[in-house]
């Protein structure tokens, strides 16, 4: 299939930087793009009515969600199952009277290009300081926008599991960038 | 009990983001909100930060830099080729 090599060619680079800008991992991202040449060949159902660009990119979204459910399924369980305690999961944000043990600061992104590229740089390393799994369940939420009843299914957590991890993962990253960038 | 803690109420600002909130939740974090400077400001970082992740998303779509290595190209290809020339006419 002459087809898929030339697809490679024409929309491999594209194909890379749309798992890249998810998954924030080459390797995983090049895998993606991978998975999905060997699906466009196997599942050859492109009937040209889409790009195909359109149509390697709606593959491409599902080979990601596999990649991090996979992700998330190699965490040990009982991580997981942790979450649920809650409620001394937020210890070092708030006091036993549910205080707010350092108050958030103004956080707002800047307008000048510079700053800004600065800006996205610091949240950039602070998504790397995540835990993994939080890292990823924020990615399925707040980047890719996937409904928390799909990232429930996919990752086959409780909504309760998902609502508290993405606190967490909320919570950590908006410290990080109150330390990373307002006080940097 | 129409008084939540700053805890209580930052869960909810997050959950906003997840699932609609019942209307009395509405109500008590709305009053918790009229009353306290943190958790406004921690609504609001949430919203940044929803945003902000969006921007890192488009910047790294859109940064022509960005592309597959030649070692990951070649592989790819290999793989691309292996495949087609297994059991498939
Ligand atoms: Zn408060």
């Amino acid at each position: 299939m002459n087809n898929i090599n030339n697809w490679l060619n024409e929309h491999g680079d594209y194909l890379y930087r749309f798992a890249l800008a998810r998954l924030r991992d080459t390797h995983q991202a090049e895998d993606a793009v991978q998975e999905t040449m060997l699906a466009a060949i196997k599942n050859n159902s492109f009937d040209g009515e889409s790009s195909a660009r359109t149509w390697l990119t709606g593959i491409l979204k599902h080979k990601i969600i596999d990649l991090q459910r996979k992700q998330i399924r190699e965490q040990p369980i009982s991580d997981l199952i942790d979450l649920d305690a809650s409620d001394t999961s937020m210890d070092d944000f708030f006091d036993s009277t549910g205080h707010w043990l350092d108050k958030p600061q103004t956080l707002e992104i800047p307008d000048n290009a510079l700053e800004q590229k600065q800006f996205l740089k610091a949240l950039s390393t602070c998504m790397d300081k995540l835990p993994a799994k939080l890292a990823t369940i924020f990615s399925m939420r707040d980047i890719q926008e996937i409904d928390n009843e799909n990232i429930c299914k996919e990752l086959d957590i409780t909504t309760t599991n998902a609502w508290v991890m993405l606190y967490r993962a909320r919570m950590g990253l908006r410290k990080c960038l109150e330390i990373n960038w307002i006080t940097g | 009990m129409l008084m939540l803690t700053c805890k209580q109420a930052s869960k909810l600002v997050s959950q906003s983001l997840d699932r609609p909130l019942s209307w009395s939740e509405r109500l008590r974090l709305r009053f918790h909100l009229l009353i306290c400077d943190a958790c406004n400001h921690f609504n609001r970082q949430l919203r940044v930060l929803r945003n902000a992740v969006k921007r890192m998303m488009q910047h790294t779509e859109g940064d022509s830099t960005i592309q597959l290595s030649l070692e990951a190209r070649d592989r790819i290809s290999r793989e691309i080729n292996r495949s087609t020339e297994s059991g498939y006419h």
